[in-house]
């Protein structure tokens, strides 16, 4: 990690975060924790369960501060909510009383644009995300798929310079997540933003990303980053049969599986 | 394959059609029971009287109360015309219900919204909600008189508590992630209580609405019995005094409809302002 000289536009610097639990123990989440992301790069997250992937993206985010160390968004300190952070969480999100149209232009409207500029583009973001024919559906008249494409298009209409995403397609089916894979890839190509993507499925962070982060057990270090230099466009559907795709992921695999076991070994 | 596919979907075409047959059977046999109960239970009353098993001085009778209600329509009540009396109640149960439910969630989404306030006022509140707040009544008939003041004040004072509760606990249950989610997409602090806690809040709110209604009404007819020159409290109360149950079981018929109403329009309401839900959509 020498990379302090070249811009970032995320840096984690020896970030620490600790919880008081009810019991008043301090459970710490993350201690010594060192991470940057340049910009317009793909960096993937994985680790064990647990073991506080959700709550650097929360101090990235602005929505926690660290209890030690610094959080940078293109070299200026997070002090709170940043307009260029975009977040695709886990689970839904999006709200369940507005239709599609109204949660994809929620975002520039709470920005202050004018509702006829933010209806035309959250119309264009819509048919981007394929979903043209179904802006006034209430969520719950949406599948788990077209959920996530809502998010996705409300996240993307705010140009986020950042883009947070925490297990965004955990919950989806398999024959969906990898439809969703490929479509963030293409907005992603398009938009240009560094990504942070915390999964668990080591698969789908070496299908996305430019590189891969594996975390330790709790609290969470950064273990080792890999470089995934596989050639772009990728095509999610047919290069995890890629023999490249196979050695690193079996690289890879081997540090994941130390800490799952260390992890277990802790519980 | 195709041949079942052929098949298929006339023999489910059969088995719906009977379905709903079935259903249609089984509703009106359920309405018919219905019936019976209610002619059971009013016909056994009237009998009970008619035989000497029931004191129709303390009971009343079922053909004396329907005697009573044509007698007020065509000739008034003893304290004025019927639909004066009713229309008071109601608007003092109305106003009462209106200014109550405002101000309860006006008060809930405030303390839910803020820990400081709710830290300093929620004992208080407490304290508030465990006293009988009926007793009120006795005050507001001396403070603001024997006109609808008085029972205003006591029908906002039952409808607050209700509602504030709700309103709050509506607040503090809100999806963290969608109020995250908001934070993110650029809401301030104003725009997350309109976007993201009000309609949150709001299937808690309008639950507490059926029921406070209700409760208004109790406080306007409580108020009633305490003191007034007119409404549906003091007819009844003049229907004790002069030891006419069959007046007190009219009264009672006449607000059971009034209630009944009441809580048809506010389920309307309801589900016009909760269409998003699925329960309420499915059968648009």
């Amino acid at each position: 990690m020498t990379a302090i000289a070249s811009p970032s536009a995320v840096a984690l610097k020896n970030v620490a975060r600790r919880f008081v639990t009810p019991s008043g123990d301090v459970l710490s989440a993350l201690e010594d924790f060192d991470l940057s992301i340049a910009p317009g790069e793909f960096m993937a997250v994985v680790g064990p369960t647990g073991c506080g992937k959700s709550t650097t993206l929360g101090l990235i985010a602005g929505l926690a501060r660290p209890q030690g160390g610094e959080v940078t968004l293109f070299d200026a300190p997070v002090t709170g909510v940043d307009r260029r952070v975009g977040f695709v969480f886990q689970q839904d999100a999006v709200f369940p009383w507005r239709d599609v149209l109204g949660n994809v232009m929620a975002g520039p409207l709470f920005r202050g644009v004018p509702k006829d500029r933010a209806e035309a583009a959250a119309r264009d973001w819509i048919i981007r995300v394929g979903l043209k024919g179904f802006e006034h559906h209430h969520p719950h008249q949406l599948s788990g798929g077209m959920r996530k494409r809502v998010a996705l298009a409300q996240t993307f209409i705010n140009n986020p310079q950042v883009l947070l995403m925490d297990e965004p397609f955990s919950a989806l089916d398999v024959q969906t997540r990898e439809l969703m894979q490929e479509e963030l890839l293409q907005l992603w190509a398009q938009a240009k933003s560094a990504v942070l993507f915390v999964t668990h499925d080591l698969d789908e962070a070496i299908l996305l990303a430019d590189r891969v982060a594996v975390l330790t057990t709790r609290p969470a270090r950064v273990k080792s980053v890999h470089t995934i230099d596989l050639p772009r466009p990728r095509d999610v559907a047919t290069l995890r049969y890629d023999e490249r795709f196979i050695a690193i992921a079996r690289k890879i695999s081997d540090d994941l599986r130390e800490e799952v076991l260390r992890a277990r070994a802790g519980h | 394959m195709t041949e079942s596919t052929v098949t298929a979907p006339l023999a489910t075409d059969g088995r719906i059609e009977t379905a709903v047959q079935r259903m249609r059977r089984h509703q009106r046999l359920v309405l018919t029971l219905r019936l019976a109960v209610l002619v059971f239970l009013i016909g056994g009353w009237e009998f009970g009287v008619r035989l000497g098993v029931i004191d129709p001085f303390f009971f009343g009778q079922p053909s004396g109360i329907v005697t009573k209600l044509i007698d007020w329509t065509e000739n008034g009540t003893s304290i004025g015309p019927l639909w004066k009396q009713i229309w008071v109640t109601i608007y003092e149960a109305g106003a009462g219900f209106l200014i109550g439910s405002v101000m309860g969630i006006l008060c809930g989404i405030a303390l839910g919204r803020n820990q400081l306030l709710s830290d300093v006022f929620s004992i208080y509140i407490k304290v508030a909600n465990s006293i009988p707040r009926v007793v009120l009544g006795s005050i507001f008939i001396v403070a603001l008189g024997l006109g609808a003041a008085s029972k205003i004040a006591l029908a906002v004072v039952m409808v607050f508590f209700v509602v504030f509760a709700n309103a709050f606990q509506g607040v503090r249950e809100a999806d963290k992630n969608l109020i995250a989610n908001a934070r993110i997409l650029g809401a301030s602090n104003w725009q997350m209580t309109r976007a993201v806690v009000l309609p949150s809040a709001l299937s808690w709110i309008l639950a507490s609405l059926h029921v406070s209604f209700g409760f208004a009404l109790v406080g306007a007819i409580v108020g009633e019995f305490l003191g007034a020159r007119e409404g549906m409290g003091l007819l009844i109360a003049t229907a004790q005094g002069s030891f006419d149950s069959n007046g007190v079981f009219a009264a009672m018929i006449v607000i059971a409809i009034v209630a009944l109403l009441a809580e048809w329009i506010l389920t309307m309401i309801e589900n016009r302002l909760l269409t998003w839900r699925p329960d309420t959509t499915v059968n648009e």
